[in-house]
């Protein structure tokens, strides 16, 4: 790893790339990364974007209660969204329930939040796990809390853009219905996530290095964004960038 | 109208055992106080719905025994972590799950605030969710503008909505801002009980801009003046979270022993649970 950043800084500009020409952005629950990414898009892009997150006193524009980002959603106002999971499989499907037979757990996770339906209403969801394990990145899940694609029938306007991982970057092919590696962050490699994926997915010929991020998106990033990401995410803001900026 | 007026415990004395309680996530309004003397007084067999989570409030209830039913979309402490005493529950098989997903808890809350039996929801279909939920089922748009399955949730109709606020009055209105999850709550809930940090001197309803912001009293039952009552979770535009004391929860609420520790301390030592003051 190059030491000029921090991996979470890596995947906060990579999740930061995919919301590029973005009209707004939605964080949910207990998503640091995902939510400084927004931020850190918003501040690359003077603020054009609009970045709602659930939770927060200075970045949430909602009047109207917990229900408003989900109207929101259905109506088409929402671009794009993050999720993650407990278990994510090959469809990419998650589950943000448990492992073993529900519900007779035998690992409880915190329940399945807005996913059941988010990910049919939001066009771009972003899957987000820092962990890449074989046991996170399973064959199939052991709960569905929502799924990754659905029959031709269902009303479905969103689904899963890509996988974001601590070790690579996944994107999700919708008519193959299949993950498909799309580059390795650096210092790992192809045969190391192969060896820590538990699904099966494509992999081309040539895959790439992730991008590190300059050293604009750093200054920008370590300044104005871990100010703003430290009022709803004070203890992360803390462990990440009060580290950065001592470096 | 002053009899609206009450203390924390007597709030406590009105939710009966086996209740279905209505409470709302940390960022929210949580009166922790009354918590406190509910796990002082020993309500048992409650029936939790999270509005559309449950955090701490969540948590303590659980650990304390008082929670038979737990219906809501999550178990979050946020960055605080995996919530112990509701894990503990589960892996102990004490705890009724009931799975739901944030707007179909929406949903049926505001089913129940219009007085209708069911509301149609979108997404849903292919969740494991659905299987487990025989009070939610599919059907198909009857307008017929639509071909595909519509996911419809029946109404949700607490018992009590528990909440704490920054400002409440002496006629019951009850100021949330724009925390408007707890209006919803309060529309669809039988009876609304709040504790608030001050009592404002006047009327709510009267100034323009607070009255948007405002529960009017007629959905709210009873008032009890509690400083620092969300205290040790924050309060929104008030206070943050008391992270030392949560730290010390969480260290302690990993064991069943560190649990009751933490309760003789904060909950059952004489007027501890008046502690917040």
């Amino acid at each position: 790893m190059n030491a000029d950043f921090l991996p979470e800084e890596l995947l906060i500009a990579t999740v930061a790339d995919m919301l590029a020409g973005l009209r707004h952005v939605a964080v949910g629950a207990q998503s640091p990364i995902p939510g400084t990414a927004a931020l850190l898009a918003r501040a690359r892009w003077g603020g054009a974007l609009r970045v709602s997150m659930l939770g927060s006193e200075t970045n949430s524009p909602f009047t109207d209660g917990g229900r408003e980002l989900f109207d929101c959603a259905s109506q088409g106002r929402i671009d794009a969204f993050f999720l993650g999971g407990g278990q994510i499989d090959g469809q990419a499907n998650i589950n943000l329930v448990g492992i073993g037979d529900y519900p007779d757990t035998k690992v409880r996770f915190p329940g399945s939040f807005g996913s059941a339906y988010l990910y049919f209403l939001v066009p771009r969801v972003i899957l987000f796990r820092e962990e890449h394990t074989a046991r996170v990145l399973v064959p199939k899940v052991d709960f569905i809390s929502a799924p990754g694609v659905s029959e031709e029938s269902t009303y479905r306007k969103g689904g899963p853009h890509a996988l974001v991982t601590g070790r690579c970057v996944f994107d999700f092919d919708d008519t193959a219905k299949r993950f498909c590696l799309q580059s390795v962050h650096p210092g790992h490699t192809v045969d190391e996530i192969r060896e820590h994926t538990g699904f099966d997915y494509d992999t081309p010929d040539h895959v790439p290095e992730t991008p590190a991020p300059d050293a604009d998106t750093l200054a920008l990033l370590r300044g104005d964004v871990a100010d703003a990401v430290a009022e709803r995410y004070p203890g992360f803001a803390a462990k990440i960038f009060g580290a950065a900026n001592a470096a | 109208m002053s009899d609206i007026l009450t203390t924390v415990e007597d709030l406590a004395a009105r939710i009966p055992d086996g209740a279905k309680l209505a409470l709302a996530p940390d960022y929210s309004g949580c009166s922790m106080a009354t918590i406190r003397a509910l796990i002082a007084r020993g309500v048992r067999g409650l029936h939790v719905v999270g509005v559309p989570s449950v955090g701490f409030q969540g948590d303590m209830l659980i650990g304390a025994g008082c929670v038979a039913t737990l219906e809501t979309a999550a178990v979050t402490l946020e960055e605080y972590g995996p919530a112990p005493r509701f894990t503990a529950a589960i892996k102990a098989g004490t705890l009724h799950m009931i799975d739901g997903t944030c707007p179909a808890i929406h949903s049926g809350l505001q089913a129940a605030e219009k007085g209708i039996p069911f509301m149609p929801v979108r997404g849903i279909v292919g969740s494991d969710l659905l299987k487990h939920r025989d009070d939610w089922t599919t059907g198909t748009d009857p307008f017929g503008e639509e071909d595909g399955p519509i996911v419809m949730v029946k109404a949700i109709r607490p018992d009590v909505t528990l909440i704490h606020a920054p400002l409440a009055d002496r006629h019951g209105n009850v100021w949330i801002g724009v925390r408007r999850e707890m209006m919803l709550m309060a529309h669809a809930s039988r009876e609304t009980l709040v504790t608030a940090d001050e009592i404002y001197d006047g009327d709510l309803l009267a100034d323009e801009k607070l009255a948007s912001g405002t529960i009017p009293g007629l959905y709210v039952s009873a008032v009890a003046e509690a400083r620092n009552g969300a205290w040790p979770v924050g309060l929104f535009g008030r206070y943050g979270g008391d992270e030392a004391h949560l730290r010390d929860y969480l260290e302690r609420a990993r064991t069943e022993e560190g649990f009751a520790s933490y309760l003789d301390e904060f909950v059952h030592a004489p007027h501890a649970h008046k502690a917040a003051e």
